[in-house]
């Protein structure tokens, strides 16, 4: 039996690569779609090699809404499973003073995804099957001082993925939320993250595979982040507003 | 800045572990460091990939390039783990033609240590796989070095410890196998002297191997099981493995919980554990058919099984001695590890072929390798067997050493201070410095 392609949505990032080293390594075709899918090639060549399984690159912006119908409907086939890992933190400090950089935040983690996972949701409902995963965020659980910005664009992309769950229930499609916790990758080099409460990519490319086989509604990469943020959601906001967290 | 240190936990420094993703950001890293030295997957025992201030760690350069399935040449990045490769080329009937005990080593790694396997006595080091190598040196330039071209720069770079440069990309040859099934002979000695007959006796096999246990002494010193090893043809195999050669029934792996107490690894439970070793072993001698894993990689199925020497760490000797001295070297090297009691889980006595490059490790002869919990009575024995070492004209392997001193080293092996000089006229020094090469005066 020859397995459905799975579609990588912001393939460079760290996370969107495991996904599609785990995927392939289960003999999933997959589709690559990044900007500058182009100097894509070299991580193509190496999961084709490895995995044995077909590797095609395609280009993708997720800021581009227009493009996005002629993106879906410019695939070689309509995939069986589609996980969005687009995501930017951009620089808390700048969102703050320039609307142009909180726009593009504000974009990239909601806008952009939940524009693009409509429009493959209306192909999946057609259809009749698919899972769609999106890779949200607990910063989107409360907002806080140091990334509220990112953190309600998480925010609305989990409310976003939590409706189109509840429309496509009785469809036949799936939809995945996925909460990593902090996760080792390009976008958290620097940073000084506790090693414990850290994820590596491939641990959440795990958690997304079986997740998406069990059909999980919503996941937290270690466990131990669901009893953090149920903690921090509990604090009265007079208490919250006060802390630094 | 962060603790860093090698599979043995021991020593540990302070250094700053960087990841770069592009070859431009390594020639930034190279130049903008007082010295940098390249990491791989950190199983070298001691600091041989601790870099202080800087260590650059390899694991984005991880990428395989191209396959022939005609001459089964891969090219690959250096990152690349043997284990990656098996899992990507043994189903299709390749596998790597030099493996150590391990396979969670890097490309880069296993070039750097030129580390030998179970067949080096027939097929040499792991440069003898190698078509090619580039290494990126101290000026940022990458020079593609092979025995053909560069040879100067291939020569020391295997064996090199990463003090040539950084290793981007390697080809490297992989042996056609027709199963993933090893056809395995055990076969007991009695002593060293037995151990030894054996080897010699089995120069035609193409792996072979010894488990020995250190803590027998007397007329038993030295007592062995000797494991020699083939590929297994399907006409060796049972008819369900015959059927899907390439398939190994999974077992899964232990993870060793993440300190184990150390007292629990005394001198009687490793001579309780040595002695039921050897003697399931011997009743158990004779020819059975073995998964490669278990068979070139036992210790990899107990993930994190550095950790059961508790945080103090552990070191391993391991030295290698000439044929015509390995016997009374032998000896004396087992007496004086009997005698002080200490052994480990893990002695290894193994046959090496001669080699003929100018930095590499292994030479004609037998080659010991043992781990100790570090204290002070263990490192005092340590520098005990480097002078038995010494004495028989033997020499150690920097992949291994955690401890030893720049004149222990230098007595041993009138090659260091040619390959020092090498890397000052060169300028690979002050570029490319690890702490083990600032401890040994590389
Ligand atoms: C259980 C066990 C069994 C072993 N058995 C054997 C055996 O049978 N035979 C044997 O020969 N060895 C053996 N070893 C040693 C091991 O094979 C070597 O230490 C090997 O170099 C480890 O590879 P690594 O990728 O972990 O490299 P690291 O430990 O990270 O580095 C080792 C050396 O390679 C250099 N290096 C790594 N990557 C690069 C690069 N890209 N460019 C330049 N230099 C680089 C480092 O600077 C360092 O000097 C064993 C080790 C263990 C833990
Ligand atoms: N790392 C963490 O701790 C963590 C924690 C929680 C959630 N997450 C989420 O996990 C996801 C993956 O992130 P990561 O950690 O793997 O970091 P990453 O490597 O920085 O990945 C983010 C990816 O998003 C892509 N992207 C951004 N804007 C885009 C756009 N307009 N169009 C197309 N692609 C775009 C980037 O592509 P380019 O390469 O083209 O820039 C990049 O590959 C993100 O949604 C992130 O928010 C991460």
């Amino acid at each position: 039996m020859t397995k459905s392609p799975v579609l990588i949505l912001g393939a460079r990032s760290d996370i969107g690569m495991a996904v599609a080293h785990a995927y392939a390594a289960q003999g999933h075709p997959v589709q690559l779609a990044a900007r500058n899918a182009g100097n894509l090639e070299p991580q193509k060549t190496d999961l084709e090699l490895r995995h044995g399984v077909p590797v095609s690159l395609h280009e993708f912006d997720a800021l581009a809404l227009d493009y996005h119908e002629r993106f879906a409907g410019a695939l070689p086939e309509l995939p069986g499973i589609a996980v969005c890992a687009v995501g930017f933190m951009g620089e808390q400090g700048e969102s703050e003073i320039s609307p142009a950089a909180a726009a593009r935040v504000l974009r990239s983690n909601f806008e952009g995804p939940a524009s693009i996972l409509s429009v493959l949701a209306s192909r999946f409902e057609q259809r009749g099957s698919g899972t769609l995963v999106g890779i949200s965020s607990v910063a989107g659980d409360r907002g806080r001082a140091t990334n509220y910005v990112y953190g309600a664009a998480k925010a609305g992309f989990t409310a976003f993925l939590s409706g189109l769950r509840n429309r496509l229930a009785r469809k036949g499609v799936h939809v995945v939320t996925v909460l990593p916790g902090f996760v080792a990758t390009q976008m958290t080099e620097g940073m000084d993250l506790p090693d414990k409460l850290t994820a590596q990519p491939e641990e959440v490319a795990r958690a997304i595979t079986e997740a998406t086989a069990k059909q999980k509604n919503i996941v937290y990469v270690r466990p131990v982040w669901r009893l953090i943020m149920l903690i921090i959601r509990s604090i009265p906001e007079a208490v919250f507003k006060k802390m630094s967290i | 800045m962060r603790r860093l240190s090698g599979w043995g936990n021991y020593p540990v420094s302070q250094a700053q572990l960087l990841a770069p993703r592009s070859e431009a950001e390594l020639q930034g890293l190279i130049a903008s460091n007082p010295s940098v030295i390249a990491r791989g997957n950190g199983r070298a025992y001691g600091d041989s990939a601790v870099g202080v201030p800087a260590t650059l760690h390899m694991r984005h350069f991880d990428k395989m390039i191209s396959f022939d399935a005609q001459t089964g040449l891969l090219v690959a990045e250096s990152g690349v783990l043997l284990g990656d490769i098996i899992s990507a080329f043994l189903p299709r009937g390749w596998f790597p033609a030099v493996v150590p005990g391990t396979k969670f080593v890097t490309l880069g790694g296993a070039i750097a240590a030129d580390v030998h396997g179970k067949n080096h006595h027939k097929d040499g080091s792991f440069r003898s796989c190698l078509d090619w190598v580039e290494v990126m040196g101290p000026d940022g330039t990458v020079r593609r070095c092979s025995p053909q071209e560069n040879t100067e720069l291939f020569n020391w770079t295997a064996g090199g410890m990463g003090l040539t440069g950084v290793i981007l990309r390697a080809a490297i040859r992989l042996r056609r196998v027709s199963s993933a099934w090893i056809r395995q002979q055990t076969i007991p000695a009695a002593n060293l002297h037995a151990a030894i007959e054996i080897f010699e006796r089995s120069a035609a096999a193409t792996y072979s191997v010894a488990w020995i246990d250190c803590l027998a002494g007397g007329g038993r010193l030295g007592r062995s099981l000797v494991m020699l090893g083939e590929h297994a043809g399907l006409q060796d195999l049972s008819y369900d493995q015959a059927a899907r050669p390439f398939a190994i029934p999974r077992f899964g792996s232990r993870t060793v919980p993440p300190v184990f107490p150390s007292f629990a690894l005394n001198r009687f439970s490793v001579r309780a554990f040595n002695a039921a070793y050897f003697w399931t072993g011997a009743r158990k001698a004779g020819r059975q058919i073995t998964d490669f894993d278990s068979y070139f990689f036992p210790l990899d199925a107990l993930l994190g099984w550095n950790r059961i020497y508790g945080r103090k760490g552990f070191a391993q000797f391991q030295c290698v001695l000439p044929l015509d001295s390995a016997r009374p070297g032998l000896r004396a090297l087992l007496q004086a590890i009997s005698a002080a009691g200490q052994g480990s889980f893990l002695a290894v006595l193994k046959r090496l072929g001669a080699q003929d490059s100018p930095f590499s490790f292994p030479m004609e002869g037998y080659t010991l390798a043992l781990d100790f919990p570090v204290n002070r009575r263990s490192l005092q024995l340590m520098q005990d067997l480097d002078r038995i070492t010494i004495a028989h004209g033997g020499r150690f392997y920097l992949a291994k050493d955690s401890r030893m001193s720049r004149d222990t080293l230098h007595a041993a092996d009138s090659r260091a201070a040619e390959f020092a000089g090498m890397r000052q006229l060169s300028g690979m020094h002050p570029s490319f410095q690890s702490a083990q090469s600032q401890r040994l005066s590389l």
